[in-house]
């Protein structure tokens, strides 16, 4: 995995559930075709109401019209990011959208597991209320051993929480691969 | 050591004798359950993972429910249904409802308790977060992703973190106009929507086994509304009368020890509470119905896992007798079984179907429908700046459809009581 994360901030609210993250009715595309997968880029974040997108200030798409791909990476949230449905499209959809973290005080139980077993962004929590301190497009560095943030735009530092026992399964990729290597599936 | 309920059945699952809260164990599956939306990209990773020919890790436990997109035009809906039928009769699986015949039932978590696969005791795990339903019958339920439930198929097995449990105690007969959709949403508005976040929602005192078993479904149906990780109820002879009228498998009734830790408890009185709704857009946003009474809705939804099971409609029906709604009402039963006790089903007289028919209502085929928007030919679907009083569980910005319409979550009693007025009403003005 990446040592280092860098890239822009997308800012968000609090309680950000499956149903913003990814509509309900765009859950019928594919998600191993690669041309079908490309609409969950394309339609990430797609629920959030647009004043609520892109803090302080809102407005700000998190998607381009026409295009597939963020120009962020890496999301900044208040509490309870992932709450609602079960659906693996949410961190799926975030990921085909070009994240790779999210820095949240809080997550609900089923997004965070399906981020760490399916391998696709890491939640990373903190105590600070960052979606507060950082504004939407300053550039931001994730060191991963040190489990700090950086903003490069405003020079300031943050701690993040660290990832503990999930860690593995991250750097692993997620849970099939980390239970080959812990040999978990021939227990089984 | 003193166990709660759910300690006791993850101790069993991970075939230990205590299991401690905070502490990761793999848990044997009794059950997983599956559904279209979920399903084909499960069997994806599946097939990935274990290989294009593995085979899952018992046939009969898994239970494949289509009830998200079916009645749709949508040609990417009717090929996850295609997948699922393709992938149920690659791997035998006996449980599988198909969507066109006679063994379709509808919305999963009510079709798992009427096709006794709810069993006290036992761990089910699926890939809908609303599959805590099932802990109305003294069993561990829990919603988990594609990969987690791909892992399912392959091993039987999956890891979980054992909850702490919170304790929520309801002392009181249950007034007429209250209901459980009431207690879940009082709770929501005290606990918001993530103080319970990983933790365990146990429901206990004389109201809640004074409950039917499907009102007890709607109190751990919302569990996840609070983040929670299960909600449970243990099995008293209501719990069994239901389950041996369904199933002739064996079953273990636990119930927690009186000195069990709790991370917290709550504790209310019925009697003192009153007819609540969740206003727009989170479902902790509480008040009650007299205190927003008279604000304009333009729909009523009865329906869902939630609130689409029959006594949702007998509830529904008491209001509706002899009246005509004034907004586009949709009836929308969960299953199969509850749109055919519809018909046969008598309240004063008449058939619950009559009734609905003669105040106004449509009536629509038994799936998710609405409840989660989906494709845009879905019935109730919310457009525009809807306002919408639903018996549904969840109301964040664009639940049921339109990101501009507002959805206010209520009973069956108020949502019946609201459609004939037009506006939100407090049921005991028709009670």
């Amino acid at each position: 995995m990446e040592k280092v994360i860098q890239g822009k901030a997308y800012v968000l609210g609090k309680n950000i559930d499956t149903d913003q993250i990814i509509p309900a009715e765009h859950l019928v595309y594919s998600l191993s075709n690669p041309e079908e997968v490309k609409l969950y880029g394309k339609y990430a974040l797609s629920g959030v109401p647009p004043e609520q997108g892109g803090l302080p200030d809102g407005n700000v798409p998190f998607i381009q019209d026409g295009s597939f791909e963020s120009v962020y990476t890496i999301i900044i949230a208040g509490p309870n990011f992932g709450c609602g449905s079960s659906r693996e499209h949410a961190p799926f959809a975030l990921k085909v959208a070009g994240i790779k973290a999210i820095i949240s005080e809080s997550y609900a139980r089923i997004f965070y597991r399906n981020s760490v077993d399916g391998g696709f962004v890491i939640p990373y929590e903190t105590s600070e209320h960052l979606n507060q301190l950082i504004s939407t497009g300053d550039e931001l560095k994730i060191d991963v051993e040190s489990n700090t943030i950086e903003n490069l735009t405003h020079k300031v530092t943050y701690k993040l929480n660290p990832l503990g026992d999930v860690f593995r399964i991250i750097e692993a990729g997620g849970i099939f691969a980390y239970a080959r290597q812990e040999n978990l599936m021939a227990q089984s | 050591m003193a166990q709660t309920i759910t300690q006791k059945i993850l101790s069993k699952a991970a075939k230990r004798t205590f299991v401690d809260p905070g502490e990761s164990v793999w848990l044997n599956v009794d059950i997983l359950l599956t559904h279209d939306v979920c399903g084909p990209p499960t069997f994806d990773i599946f097939k990935e993972e274990f290989g294009s020919d593995a085979k899952v890790w018992d046939p009969k436990k898994i239970v494949v429910l289509p009830d998200h997109y079916i009645f749709t035009a949508n040609e990417h809906a009717h090929r996850n249904i295609d997948l699922l039928r393709q992938f149920a009769k690659e791997q035998g699986l006996e449980n599988y409802y198909d969507v066109g015949t006679d063994r379709y039932k509808g919305v999963c978590h009510v079709a798992l308790a009427e096709e006794g696969f709810n069993l006290p005791g036992t761990v089910l795990f699926g890939t809908d977060s609303h599959t805590c339903t099932s802990g109305a019958f003294g069993m561990f339920g829990t919603g988990i992703g594609n990969t987690d439930a791909a892992f399912i198929l392959g091993t039987g097995k999956l890891w979980e973190k054992v909850p702490e449990s919170m304790k929520f105690t309801f002392d009181g007969p249950m007034p007429e106009y209250l209901t459980a959709k009431d207690l879940i949403l009082q709770i929501l508005g005290d606990i918001t929507t993530d103080g319970a976040t990983y933790r365990a929602m146990e429901f206990d005192g004389e109201a809640i086994f004074s409950l039917p078993m499907e009102e007890r479904m709607t109190l751990t149906n919302m569990a996840i509304e609070a983040g929670g990780m299960n909600g449970i109820i243990a099995a008293d002879e209501v719990t069994e009368h239901y389950v041996q009228a369904r199933s002739s498998k064996p079953y273990e009734v636990f119930r927690s020890d009186p000195d069990a830790k709790y991370y917290s408890k709550y504790s209310y009185d019925v009697r003192k509470l009153e007819p609540v709704v969740a206003q727009p857009h989170s479902p902790d946003n509480r008040a009650t119905v007299r205190s927003v009474q008279g604000t304009k809705i333009t729909k009523s939804y009865i329906g869902s896992c939630t609130g689409g099971k029959l006594t949702d409609f007998v509830m529904a029906a008491k209001i509706l007798k002899g009246k005509k709604v004034s907004v586009t009402t949709n009836i929308v039963p969960a299953t199969v079984k509850v749109a055919l006790d519809l018909e046969h089903e008598l309240y004063d007289g008449q058939t619950l179907k009559q009734i609905f028919e003669d105040a106004g209502c449509s009536i629509a085929l038994p799936s998710c429908a609405a409840c989660l928007g989906g494709p845009a030919d879905t019935v109730g679907r919310s457009v525009d700046n809807d306002v919408v009083v639903s018996t549904t569980n969840r109301n964040f910005p664009g639940r049921m459809g339109s990101k501009h319409a507002g959805v206010y979550l209520a009973s069956p009693l108020t949502a019946a009581a609201s459609a004939i007025t037009g506006k939100l009403t407090d049921p005991r003005d028709f009670l």
